[in-house]
């Protein structure tokens, strides 16, 4: 298994191997799920859409409607115009949805396709039905990554409705406080969602692809399944008391154009996985008017208890981490909370930022780690064969390395497409954290065991 | 809903179909269920939804069938841009169907991220290498192609790439890919790959399979035959010793999905066929060099491969042979013909004495899940050959196909290869390079004379031709070529199919209907399906989804019955 992969590193400077990441446009197509009633679409290729569709799908194990401009040779040398308007025209008048969310890809990005002015040429022509919405983000597939894309789709979802409402109260007593959850799953916007509604807060997610991504079986295809940011909750964003961020590069843009349409405030805060920054992300909703309550003390209680318990296994662990850059950073917290010495922290994405952000977090252990922005998988087997580990913790890519090095392995991030239940349980939130805690514990023990002679195999653990 | 049991098998006898089947003719359709929706109406309801035009366009590519009188479908055109198509691109066709698999060449796409990204393990190729022999398939290799590199150009970077990549792994091969924004602004991959070549001293050779060329997955099988054609094949000789036996073969269009072609390598063992390559599943790259060292070309996807048959033929005068290892009788069937095209009384021996002895093993789980399955429809709307030869399968298990059709096919997989000189080339294809080929004035050495082809065909071996999926389709059977999603889900609807075969983007579509997928392009899990073996496990395969007791979970209790008494 990954014979090839030599011990020594040689630095690469145009090469990459086993990415870490991918492009922008999944990222947003994911993001355009969470508006209810929306199709997604992808001007460019229509390999690129089947492409997202076929990834998304093997994730979720759930349906991931979406059309594509289908562009071929001559739209590429004469310009995408006619296909997106032959593309909407079809997309209303066969889906009808309520609003299509456009994406772009390098393709149509490198011939400059102008999409709000192809926009506003299907508006004239009445291709788009007026009581219907188009929005677009740029997603150009050669930068970033598909967690930029991600950001940017929900940055377009407040740039295209939000706007400044006097009146914050509506909708009864409770305040509102928005939440742009990250690239998460629909079991972590559900449990966002659950926390914010428990200390008291009328919280509108959005994207929110809960219900959406996570639909029941019924016998019946529903299209637009019932879950979804209504297109009602965006325009009234600006309502709220604030807007949290989870994640700085997932959802910065978007709280930050929610705070520049509609005047209300954005709160950046991690990720909230693992104990510490869901205490930060409780904090920040009690500041904005939540109450922490029995309740949520209780759970958090519950966390802490399962950690007293596990420690002796926990404790001192070499781990590596690898992922999307919110969820490793918040990982790479919560690790250091257990006791772990997260080792090798790598992220794909690029951004200056993570390096920072995770030499920060490891503190006096980061001198002793090796910390990897805009890096690859080849490269982390290559710091794990150097130094090996104890844990491995990533999306389903890593199994060939954990396989390669016989090292314990825990999925966690995106994409995960050889495990399911991921969807429908959190990984976020105390709920989350105790999850995590009790899978990384399992997957240790369940090596201890396997390595264990005879004399040493123990019933009690 | 999952439709009743049918109870209608009566109609028709495997032990008939299966007779029938022995000699080498058309296969049979089995009958469609006598409430089988009239396709006449359902064609016409079928683009109701559409604008006029896009119903109007969209009506060409859907058929009753008439396997008598096969009708004339449209087939390999361009998509309606926001149908919501089940198709790739053309890169997905050139690197991930045809160059993917092979498991020692360095394939390095040259575009941003995503491309090699997605086709990276997905198509669930499998390999065995040979100890000590590269294996890359774990691996995916890309420029990674970020804004510097659209607004200045990416050959540098690409020719940096190839130079890493070499000194890493000295490989013996590396292959590039084009994707969409390279052909935009004017990198030139055949250039830079030129240079590699010279500087390092293997083989590296490039495709211009930009996303955007053809209207599918379609055009980057013809660029990657081409590209395999222009320098690869012919490049290196069998050696002698393995040249005693004149029995030898190249399976082209096996992608060893699943261990398909493994299962293929067992039976060809036991029969005493020698496989030289397979385009392009368990392969490496001096096996396809070698190709043109076999006595013929078994063509399995003729979709992805068929350019490559010709261009040998003409070249190196082997001949080619459509064969179908997707059913138990279809592989019977193939074999007998590999058999009489060798004209060798041992292998014809032989061949039978495998046929039977697999069979025997086979044939009580076949009429074992046939009891339970038998005449329950199927739908398959995947692929350019899947959709056909898998009907077979269902065949094998009594199962009638009420409707099939194709991703990205041209109207000969529909037709036949009868179909081929009407075939006009349109202008989203004719960019597609046709390769100008002759007979290599060292290298030609016809393998049969045109009579002895004739003959042959008098046999019922029929060299150089196929029939199309009509042919073996029941009369009235609905045909949808590149079928949109609201076509497929109406079909689901009025047919209430036991399974409808796909591909992954419609698997949970289909199953929120409450309707079985089985996922046709890389199976999502299990196979192989191919040969003896993979028929048994594509028959217990589809008795377990047919009859899972999930679907009798999917309605609660309550919304039917009244409640237990505690």
């Amino acid at each position: 298994m990954l014979d090839h992969t030599p011990t020594p590193v040689m630095e690469r400077t145009a090469l990459r191997i086993n990415p870490a990441k991918t492009c922008q446009p999944i990222g947003a197509l994911y993001a355009a799920l969470g508006i209810h009633r929306c199709l997604p679409y992808s001007h460019g290729s229509q390999g690129c859409c089947s492409y997202h569709r076929s990834h998304l799908t093997r994730h979720f194990r759930e349906p991931v409607m979406a059309a594509t401009s289908s562009f071929t040779e001559g739209a590429s040398v004469f310009g995408g115009q006619p296909n997106l308007l032959q593309g909407l025209a079809t997309v209303f008048t066969t889906y009808d949805p309520d609003i299509v969310a456009v994406h772009t890809t390098c393709l149509s990005e490198t011939i400059g396709d102008d999409i709000p002015q192809i926009v506003g040429e299907a508006r004239r022509q009445e291709i788009i039905p007026a009581s219907k919405h188009v929005i677009h983000a740029n997603t150009p597939s050669y930068s970033g990554s598909h967690v930029v894309g991600f950001a940017n789709m929900a940055a377009a979802m407040a740039k295209a409705f939000a706007t400044p409402i006097e009146s914050k109260k509506r909708g009864g007593d409770r305040a509102q406080i928005n939440i742009v959850p990250g690239f998460v799953d629909p079991s972590d916007m559900r449990e966002l969602r659950r926390l914010a509604e428990a200390t008291g807060l009328r919280p509108v997610l959005f994207p929110d692809t809960s219900g959406v991504m996570d639909a029941p079986q019924t016998g019946h295809h529903q299209f637009y399944p019932d879950g979804g940011t209504t297109i009602e909750q965006l325009q009234n964003l600006g309502r709220a008391e604030a807007t949290l961020g989870l994640g700085y590069w997932a959802s910065r843009p978007a709280a930050v154009a929610v705070e520049d349409k509609s005047g209300v405030p954005r709160e950046l805060l991690d990720l909230p996985i693992g104990i510490s920054a869901t205490d930060r992300f409780l904090q920040v909703l009690a500041r904005r008017g939540g109450a922490i309550g029995a309740d949520l003390e209780a759970e958090r209680g519950r966390l802490v208890d399962l950690i007293v318990d596990v420690q002796q296994h926990l404790h001192g662990v070499k781990v590596a981490i690898f992922g999307d850059p919110d969820h490793v950073l918040a990982l790479t917290e919560f690790c250091r909370d257990l006791g772990m010495h997260p080792v090798h922290v790598l992220t794909g994405t690029p951004g200056k930022r993570f390096v920072a952000e995770a030499t920060r977090i490891l503190g006096d252990k980061a001198p002793h780690s090796n910390i990897g922005g805009e890096k690859d998988l080849f490269l982390l087997h290559q710091w794990i064969k150097n130094e090996p580990v104890d844990l491995l913790l990533g999306n389903s890519y890593g199994k060939h390395i954990a396989r390669a090095e016989d090292i314990p392995f825990v999925r966690v991030g995106w994409p995960i497409l050889d495990r399911a239940g991921h969807s429908l349980l959190p990984t976020l939130g105390y709920a989350g954290a105790i999850r995590l805690v009790s899978r990384m514990t399992d997957a240790l023990l369940d090596r201890r065991d396997r390595d264990a002679p005879d004399h040493e195999f123990e019933l009690v653990m | 809903m999952n439709p009743d049991p049918m109870t209608e098998l009566d109609q028709i006898s495997a032990a008939q179909l299966a007779v029938a089947n022995r000699e080498l003719g058309p296969e049979l359709a089995v009958p469609l269920p006598r409430d089988t929706p009239d396709g006449a109406a359902l064609a016409t309801a079928l683009v109701e939804s559409y604008p006029p035009k896009v119903g109007r366009k969209r009506s060409k590519h859907i058929r009753v069938n008439d396997p008598s009188t096969i009708p004339t479908i449209e087939a390999n055109s361009r998509t309606v841009p926001g149908i919501i198509t089940q198709r790739g691109c053309c890169y997905a066709g050139c690197k991930g169907v045809v160059l993917g698999p092979v498991t020692d060449i360095v394939h390095i796409v040259h575009g941003p991220v995503g491309c090699s990204y997605y086709s990276w393990m997905t198509r669930r190729n499998q390999a065995i290498v040979p100890e000590g022999e590269a294996n890359y398939l774990p691996y995916t290799f890309t420029t990674d192609m970020t804004e510097n590199e659209i607004i200045f150009g990416g050959e540098k970077k690409l020719l940096a790439a190839i130079r890493e990549a070499y000194e890493l792994l000295h490989p013996k091969a590396i292959a590039v890919f084009a994707t969409c924004p390279v052909g935009l602004i004017g990198d030139d991959v055949h250039a830079v790959a030129a240079q590699a070549r010279e500087e390092l001293g293997i083989n590296v050779f490039g495709f211009s399979c930009e996303g955007y060329k053809g209207v599918s997955q379609s055009a980057g099988h013809h660029i990657a035959n081409n590209g395999l054609f222009k320098h690869v094949v012919g490049t290196e000789q069998l050696p002698d010793e393995l040249k005693v036996n004149p029995i030898r073969v190249n399976l082209l269009g096996e992608y060893n999905i699943g261990g398909d072609a493994f299962e293929l390598e067992r039976v060809f063992a036991r029969c005493g066929i020698e496989l030289v390559s397979t385009f392009s599943g368990n392969a490496q790259y001096s096996d396809l060099a070698r190709s043109a060292d076999a006595n013929l070309n078994l063509v399995m996807c003729h979709r992805s491969i068929n350019y490559m048959a010709e261009m040998m033929e003409t070249k190196y005068g082997i001949p080619w042979l459509k064969v179908n290892f997707i059913g138990a009788e279809a592989t019977a069937k193939s074999l007998r013909k590999i058999a009489r095209y060798f004209d060798d009384a041992v292998l014809i021996d032989r061949v039978e004495q495998v046929i039977a002895e697999e069979l025997a093993a086979l044939e009580p789980v076949r009429a074992e899940v046939l009891s339970r399955v038998g005449g329950k429809p199927v739908m398959l709307y995947v692929g350019g050959s899947r959709a056909h030869h898998y009907q077979s399968l269902f065949a094998d298990i009594g199962m009638p196909v009420v409707a099939a059709g194709y991703e990205f096919a041209h109207r000969d997989d529909y037709e036949g290869s009868v179909v081929m000189p009407t075939i006009t080339v349109d202008a989203d294809s004719k960019n597609i390079e046709e390769l100008t080929v002759a007979a290599d004035p060292d290298a030609y050495e016809q393998r049969k004379s045109p009579d002895e082809i004739a003959e042959l065909a008098e046999r019922g071996v029929r060299l150089g031709e196929y029939d199309g999926m009509m042919a073996q389709m029941a009369k009235g059977a609905m045909v949808v070529d590149d079928i949109s999603h609201a076509e497929l889900e109406r079909l689901i609807a009025e047919y209430q199919p036991a399974v409808v075969c796909s591909g992954i983007k419609d698997k949970y579509v289909i199953e929120k209907m409450g309707v079985p997928c089985k996922q046709l392009h890389n199976y999502d899990s299990g196979g192989p399906y191919a040969g003896f073996k993979g028929a048994i496990n594509f028959y217990t395969e589809i008795d377990r989804m047919v009859n899972a007791q999930v679907w009798r979970l999917v309605t609660p209790p309550w919304a039917t019955a009244p409640a237990p008494v505690g």
